[in-house]
């Protein structure tokens, strides 16, 4: 593809969206919009990458980041290799510094790494010479993952600059809500979060963002909201008194959608839970972006591994 | 004759010249007023500070069962290189120092490796196992050596275990020393809970959970009238409390440690392991809160809570990395920096880290008056060095301080009268 020189991709990592500036942001998403054009072909592949090769680290389960960064690799010709932690020597106890030197030794382009333990990402990029994309890092990071929600709101929105988003949910353990504040925040969008207290951050006033108790508060005139998949484990940590309880306070129904403004979009990171955070129906409904997010998944995807593997210097 | 003579070294502003004999301080004297004086040996101290040799409350070594993290040879090896000649080290070793067995095998390793010191002085577990449940033996412990009683690391939240075990300690004449945590508020996941820290997405421990725990404490202390010693204080909350109890006369005392008072939580950004320690470093406040109680007395001594691991340890993601900090061989040298630029008084600094928990727990103090032990350490103030493994002695190389640029060594340590490095 033609590729404006001025907007050049500098970084070797991508771990975390507070490194990336508001240029870099753009370069992702333009790039990402061809991409995306390419995936609506008949013919999806492209020999950009052909010869180069990306690992798939994923110690953490995961079926659509996963499935997202091998599609993303084959439509662009590279060469994709998987490594679970089932079956690999992580689970006889290898260390995390071993399995990035072995890695190494490999010689890939580029490791896109899943790892339950906060800063994993960050650990393998000082270790490691080749590109390190972090696919979600504990309850960090998931760069790519805001990345693709700021694409789908793009494409629904047009201009981001003053439009309203409402994340709902289980903000203290999210990975994607840290990315999203600050990746979102940094395009001008305004955020506001909503949760019971027990799970939103230490220092959340402290965030660009406003807090809300009530869901009828939050989504008030917001222009879209933002579902995040609420982990049984919770009620068990003492967090909640039970999940009816939660449904019943804090799920995205029609009727609570209806406070949004007109055309309001909804979008959750998957896997969802139907009933609990969003109703069924809201799921299912045309303001949904859902399979959107998941279609730019794949764009985005494809272009972080081109600007990451055709960087230069 | 003496049978040594240091001389021309300053002792607090003073140029002195300091005779021993028979391992004891004979005299110190002004300079110039000795200069005829002389010794089977003459150390010649010109610009040195001289220094009673610091006595350190707070320290793991982690022999017998964890050997490769440090073994008492390594420990006190280090210990003497830092100018500490007395080492209380904590019962969390593998086996559990609750019996006199352990004690006694703690203390002829020392004996074997530091014939002349430093010394070890074993404190034992508090409860059996550090389970927080039965008593551990105390009496045979405190007949073995044991000095003091502590479940650090692993707090007795049940507070009537707690209460129970600290008046039997007094019974056997000794003190409980207590890790004050609510494992359930703050388990140790070894950084403070800020803003900060839920930005990185990792679980901390609140100042309260430390804070709840020395209420408790201070009221039973007072309660009981019984003496208590608080470990590793890290937060403003503590020292008010603690400030508190003082004011009502109960006999308390506590320490801090060089990383609550050099470094904030700022330090564990990028995931820094070498950072990670419970109770955790926090905040620019809780920091300056520290050094003021340090100096005013609120805070009574500073001990390192030396905890030494193996490098490969300390490598990994920031959660599975065990907490603590290596400080023998640099904690002298690190808190120098305070007394240097004035923060710290040279006075307390003496006080807090060495006569002050010598006459707590019954240690020999060297006040440099005539019949005080000859334990002295000379401090070259302006000798800079750089913090690299392999100018640690200790087989802990966690330095929290490791790659700066430190101001000032020792250069000089006496135990009774004998040169130990």
């Amino acid at each position: 593809m033609q590729h404006d020189t001025a907007r050049s991709w500098r970084h070797k990592d991508l771990l975390d969206i507070c490194q990336l500036s508001l240029e870099d942001v753009l370069l992702i998403l333009d790039t990402a919009d061809y991409f995306q054009e390419i995936n609506s072909r008949p013919t999806k592949k492209v020999p950009t990458l052909k010869g180069r090769s990306v690992v798939l680290f994923f110690a953490e389960p995961s079926t659509r980041t996963k499935t997202s960064f091998d599609v993303a690799g084959k439509r662009l010709s590279a060469d994709t290799f998987s490594l679970a932690k089932s079956g690999s020597s992580l689970q006889k106890g290898e260390s995390l510094k071993d399995t990035a030197l072995t890695l190494q030794a490999m010689r890939p382009d580029a490791i896109v790494i899943r790892h339950e333990q906060n800063g994993a990402a960050e650990f393998m990029a000082s270790r490691l010479e080749c590109a390190v994309i972090n696919a979600g890092d504990g309850r960090h990071a998931h760069p790519t993952q805001a990345l693709l929600d700021a694409y789908t709101l793009r494409e629904q929105w047009g201009m981001m600059a003053g439009k309203t988003l409402c994340i709902l949910g289980d903000i203290a353990h999210s990975r994607v809500a840290r990315s999203n504040v600050i990746l979102l925040t940094l395009m001008g969008v305004n955020v506001r979060l909503c949760g019971p207290r027990t799970l939103m951050p230490y220092g959340v006033e402290t965030w660009p963002v406003t807090v809300h108790d009530r869901v009828e508060e939050a989504v008030e005139g917001a222009d879209a909201v933002m579902c995040l998949r609420l982990q049984l484990e919770r009620q068990q940590a003492g967090l909640l008194p039970d999940l009816r309880e939660y449904a019943a306070r804090y799920c995205l129904t029609s009727a609570r959608l209806a406070l949004a403004n007109a055309g309001a979009r909804v979008l959750h990171p998957g896997p969802i839970n139907r009933g609990l955070e969003i109703a069924a129906d809201v799921a299912d409904a045309p303001e949904s972006c859902i399979l959107d997010q998941v279609a730019a998944g794949v764009a985005v995807r494809m272009a972080l591994l081109f600007l990451h593997l055709t960087r230069k210097g | 004759m003496a049978d040594l003579i240091i001389r021309g070294a300053t002792l607090q502003g003073r140029t002195v010249d300091v005779l021993v004999e028979g391992g004891v301080i004979q005299d110190v004297l002004p300079h110039d007023a000795a200069r005829r004086m002389e010794a089977a040996r003459v150390q010649d101290a010109a610009g040195l500070v001289l220094l009673p040799s610091l006595v350190d409350v707070h320290v793991h070594l982690r022999e017998p069962g964890l050997e490769y993290k440090e073994t008492i040879a390594t420990g006190l090896a280090a210990a003497a290189r830092g100018g500490i000649g007395r080492v209380c080290c904590m019962a969390n070793t593998s086996p559990v120092n609750d019996t006199a067995a352990v004690t006694s095998f703690m203390l002829e390793q020392a004996r074997k490796s530091h014939p002349h010191g430093p010394w070890l002085h074993p404190i034992g577990a508090l409860t059996m196992g550090l389970k927080g449940q039965d008593m551990a033996p105390m009496a045979e412990l405190a007949e073995a050596g044991c000095v003091a009683f502590s479940n650090d690391g692993l707090p007795v939240l049940d507070s009537e275990r707690f209460r129970r075990a600290m008046e039997y300690a007094a019974s056997v004449g000794r003190m409980v020393i207590d890790h004050c945590e609510d494992p359930f508020l703050a388990p140790g996941t070894g950084v403070n809970e800020s803003a900060l820290t839920a930005r990185m997405g990792l679980k901390g421990q609140p100042s309260v959970g430390e804070a709840a725990q020395v209420a408790r404490d201070v009221l039973l202390a007072g309660y009981l009238k019984l003496p208590v010693h608080i470990a590793h204080v890290s937060c403003r909350e503590a020292v008010e409390l603690i400030a508190w109890a003082k004011a009502k006369g109960v006999d308390v005392t506590a320490e801090t440690c060089p990383h609550y008072l050099c470094y904030t939580e700022e330090a564990v950004r990028g995931y820094n392991t070498l950072a990670k320690v419970s109770p955790p470093l926090r905040g620019e406040d809780d920091r300056l809160a520290l050094i003021q109680a340090l100096n005013e007395g609120v805070i009574d001594f500073l001990a390192t809570d030396h905890a030494p691991h193996a490098m490969h340890e300390k490598e990994h993601p920031f959660e599975e990395a065990p907490n603590g900090i290596s400080w023998l061989d640099t904690a002298l040298a690190k808190c120098w920096e305070l007394v240097r630029t004035g923060r710290l008084d040279e006075g307390r600094f003496v006080q807090a880290a060495s006569t002050g928990p010598g006459e707590r727990f019954g240690l020999g103090v060297n006040r440099f008056r005539p019949g005080d032990p000859a334990d002295v350490v000379l401090f070259d103030p302006e000798l800079s060095w750089t913090v690299t493994p392999e100018a640690l002695h200790s087989r802990g190389k966690n330095a929290i301080c490791l790659g700066e640029t430190l101001r000032g060594r020792v250069v000089g340590h006496y135990l009774a009268g004998v040169a130990v490095i």
